[in-house]
């Protein structure tokens, strides 16, 4: 009886969209999750939607992945919002890269436009003065992720899955897995633990970045679009041992989401030195913002893996483990094409897009 | 610059003035904080029909005259390590250092869900007696002061003093309750005194034990309140509701500092030794926010904080009998205003919980902990932080609260960004 076609271990956004897809292929799923569906990373995620452009593999994956949640729109449980990225250029050095931004996108099938520093005002009047322009990517939206991974798993039940949620995994078993209180399951297994991977693949190298964020009071219209600065990806791509970048968010509800910071800390302590130096960057690009109340601060931890890229594929040499895991700041967008690299993986499909840049295999090389 | 006090005590009702006075009294260096704008806290909140009584006066005074008090009202404590606290007062970011943190922040009153409780028309007992005592108007308006504990007199006394008509008080507790908690009084005879003296401003109020509302009726305002009394249920014609379920300690700041809290019944209080020092040794605590006890244990407890603080053991110590006297009145209050099962029930799936989110009974009926619940609902997630939606919640049986986090109050983003706190590494 408790033996199943796929047992994902990990109930948020990656793990959830693993067992959606793999109970609507026919399936039996297992679904072990010990804290509240989507209570990890995807809880304390931004649901940004956002192409990135820096990484040939992450842009393919990134945008295979956008479109595909294109499908959930209009799913009320997504708080779906296209609000649109425009990602700010400081000076005109920043606003001179766009160019080439805009046709590494375009190639893509990402639209972008440029647009100039009058025009820029005219999108968002509370940035400050003396920036050069920016790009607009019209099409982009963000979700509200702890929902939809619950939604994903909800429907995942429907179809065959069983859920056991407050258990965990304690042990791979080699031919399944052990829960805590000694229950076995078995079966192939998928790990999507994020930031918990190395406790049970201990030889696929991860760690946790974390990120701060503040959210404010309504303020409705404040700013319009989710808005970055150029220089963004140094940030998530560096490796500086701590880094801020200007990342400013309209939620659908009028309030204002604020990030970015990047630390290597697996605590979720929340460090008021790191606010200050987010704050204090956001305040560059939006004076006014400094008198918005705050509601609340909190943390999340970014499962990083050495080259920045997720972990898709089978664990090298173990039989029957696979892997979907690592997506750093990225996962909410990209968690609906890994789902489909893996499964297909699993059945022995193609795919879409390469599978080679993800596969855990890397590692030995 | 970050200025620095020996004494920090945030707080200014009963528990925090006597803490900052005893402190001072041996010379200290003392911060007094407070959200609010004038000193006295709940009880000896500033009434603008009537003078301050003479204990709250002696009180103000003697931290008034005590050139070594600082006092900081309109202040509210963002953010706190065992070293310092960040504030906002007047939109303005400040740092202070400490030596030694007195808590004395007090309780709220606990308001449960019930049909109809989001009318307008509709307040807490205590915050309709805040907002009276402010100036608020309310000669003539028809009032039903309904809920649990001595809270309810008190506020009815202050609704009458300004001209309210009282419609009704409806006491939850049973006759037999009251009359066992009204025997035991002689043990405290302020109190006692005091109970004789607002059930005499109260006369010809029709007074009901055993009643609860079940429900407030009115459609863009409250119109009728339908009470149950006994067995019975009557509709009572109303142009105000003035409800609460009993007190709550704040004791959100000492979970931020990382103090151990106690629980009996749903709702943590700070645990602390016979010095009144809570688990972290230079963080102490003292009044409601040890355990509902009311006006005179606030007193006798901020004043041997105040002593402990400073190091005076002996002045500390010779207060400690009277403490275990006042403190017994604590146990009177939870046994003999224990909540009627009914009270927990009244909400139906349309009754909202969460008002900052407007996320109703139903909606949170799935859930089995309050971070799953908000994570998938909202509730919790408003400018209140779950003050309000997760006591209740507690109350009703269905989960705790989760921790605080900074900011404990909502803080302007510039006060979040100050750059003194917590600039020294740890
Ligand atoms: C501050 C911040 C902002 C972000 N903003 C964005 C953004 O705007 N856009 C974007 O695309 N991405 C964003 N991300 C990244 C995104 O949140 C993550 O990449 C993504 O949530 C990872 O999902 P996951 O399912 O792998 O991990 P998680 O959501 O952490 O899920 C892992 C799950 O595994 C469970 N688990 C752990 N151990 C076990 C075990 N032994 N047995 C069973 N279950 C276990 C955990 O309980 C957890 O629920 C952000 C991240 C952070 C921290
Ligand atoms: C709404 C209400 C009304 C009451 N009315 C009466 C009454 O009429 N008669 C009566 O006998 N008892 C009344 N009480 C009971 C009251 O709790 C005690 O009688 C007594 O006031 C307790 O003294 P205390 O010093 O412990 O706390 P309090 O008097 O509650 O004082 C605590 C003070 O701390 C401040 N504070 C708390 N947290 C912070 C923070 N983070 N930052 C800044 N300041 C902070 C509050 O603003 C408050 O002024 C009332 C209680 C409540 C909740």
């Amino acid at each position: 009886m408790n033996t199943f076609d796929l047992i994902v271990v990990g109930a948020g956004i990656v793990g959830a969209a693993c067992a959606d897809l793999a109970a609507a292929e026919g399936l039996r799923v297992a679904i072990v999750e010990p804290g509240p569906v989507g209570g990890g990373a995807t809880a304390a995620s931004m649901g940004h939607l956002v192409v990135m452009d820096d990484d040939p593999a992450e842009l393919a994956l990134s945008r295979h992945s956008q479109q595909m949640w294109e499908a959930y729109a209009q799913l009320p449980e997504a708080e779906f919002s296209r609000c649109g990225t425009l990602w700010v250029a400081r000076d005109e050095r920043e606003y001179a890269g766009i160019a080439a931004k805009i046709a590494r996108l375009a190639q893509a099938g990402v639209v972008a436009e440029a647009v100039d520093a009058k025009a820029l005002y005219e999108l968002e009047p509370e940035l400050a003065r003396g920036l050069a322009g920016g790009m607009l990517v019209a099409a982009e939206a963000v979700v509200y992720p702890p929902r939809v991974a619950e939604f994903l798993v909800k429907r995942a039940t429907t179809r065959n899955t069983q859920l056991h949620l407050g258990r965990r995994v304690h042990a791979l078993s080699g031919d399944g897995v052990v829960l805590d209180g000694g229950t076995r399951l078995s079966g192939p297994v998928l790990v999507a633990t994020g930031c918990a991977l190395p406790e049970l693949l201990p030889m696929l190298p991860l760690r946790a970045r974390k990120g701060h964020l503040v959210i404010t009071d309504r303020y409705p219209a404040f700013v319009r679009h989710q808005l970055l600065e150029l220089g963004y990806a140094d940030s998530a791509h560096g490796n500086a041992p701590t880094s801020v970048a200007f990342n400013v968010q309209p939620r659908p509800t009028g309030q204002v989401l604020i990030g970015s910071s990047r630390e290597f800390d697996s605590s979720s302590e929340v460090s008021m030195t790191i606010v200050r130096r987010m704050l204090e960057r956001a305040f560059a690009f939006l004076p006014r913002l400094c008198d918005l109340q705050a509601l609340r601060i909190w943390t999340g931890l970014r499962p990083t893996t050495p080259d920045g890229r997720p972990y898709l594929g089978a664990v090298p040499g173990l039989r029957d483990v696979w892997v979907a895991a690592g997506h750093e700041g990225l996962g909410i967008t990209t968690a609906l094409a890994s789902a489909h690299l893996v499964i297909d993986q699993l059945l022995g499909r193609r795919s879409a897009i390469d599978p080679a840049p993800y596969l855990p295999s890397r590692v030995r090389a | 610059m970050a200025e620095h006090y020996d004494v920090l005590v945030v707080g200014a009702g009963p528990a925090g003035l006597a803490a900052a006075d005893a402190a001072a009294g041996h010379g200290a260096r003392v911060g007094l904080l407070d959200a609010q704008a004038t000193l006295g806290g709940q009880v000896w909140r500033r009434d603008v029909r009537a003078e301050a009584p003479r204990m709250a006066r002696h009180a103000f005074h003697a931290v008034e005259r005590r050139t070594n008090i600082a006092r900081f009202t309109q202040t509210q404590i963002v953010a706190a390590t065992d070293k310092e606290l960040l504030v906002e007062q007047a939109a303005q970011a400040r740092t202070l250092r400490y030596d030694k943190l007195v808590l004395a922040c007090g309780a709220r009153e606990l308001l449960l869900p019930f049909p109809g409780w989001t009318l307008p028309g509709v307040f807490g007992a205590g915050g309709a007696q805040a907002l009276i005592k402010q100036g608020w108007p309310i000669a003539g308006k028809r009032v039903v002061i309904a809920g649990s504990g001595p809270l309810l007199l008190a506020v009815a006394a202050t609704l009458r003093k300004h001209g309210a008509s009282i419609a009704a008080i409806c006491e939850q507790a049973s006759a037999k309750q009251l009359a066992a908690f009204a025997g035991a009084l002689w043990r405290w005879p302020q109190k006692a005194a005091q109970a004789l003296v607002l059930r005499a401003t109260l006369t010809g109020v029709p007074y009901h034990a055993a009643a609860f509302v079940r429900a407030a009726h009115g459609d863009a305002r409250l119109r009728s309140v339908e009470v149950q009394i006994g067995e019975n249920l009557v509709r009572i014609e109303c142009d105000h509701l003035a409800v609460g379920y009993g007190l709550v300690p704040n004791v959100e700041l000492a979970q931020l500092l990382g103090c151990a809290l106690t629980r009996n019944g749903s709702h943590p209080h700070v645990e602390v030794d016979d010095d009144q020092r809570t688990s972290i040794a230079n963080v102490y605590a003292a009044g409601e926010v040890c355990g509902i006890g009311g006006r005179d244990s606030a007193r006798i407890e901020g004043a041997i904080a105040g002593h402990a603080a400073v190091g005076a053991t002996q002045a500390a110590q010779a207060l400690r009998s009277a403490q275990r006297h006042a403190r017994r009145f604590s146990a009177l209050l939870e046994t003999r205003f224990t909540l009627d099962a009914r009270i927990r029930e009244l909400a139906t799936d349309d009754t909202i919980v969460c008002r900052c989110e407007d996320v109703t009974w139903s909606a949170l009926r799935d859930f089995g902990d309050a971070r799953a619940a908000k994570l998938q609902t909202r509730c919790g997630m408003g400018a209140c932080q779950g003050r309000i939606c997760g006591t209740a919640l507690a109350e009703l049986g269905r989960f705790p609260r989760g921790g605080p986090r900074p900011p404990i109050f909502p803080a302007r983003l510039a006060t979040l960004a100050e750059a003194d706190f917590a600039s020294t590494p740890n």
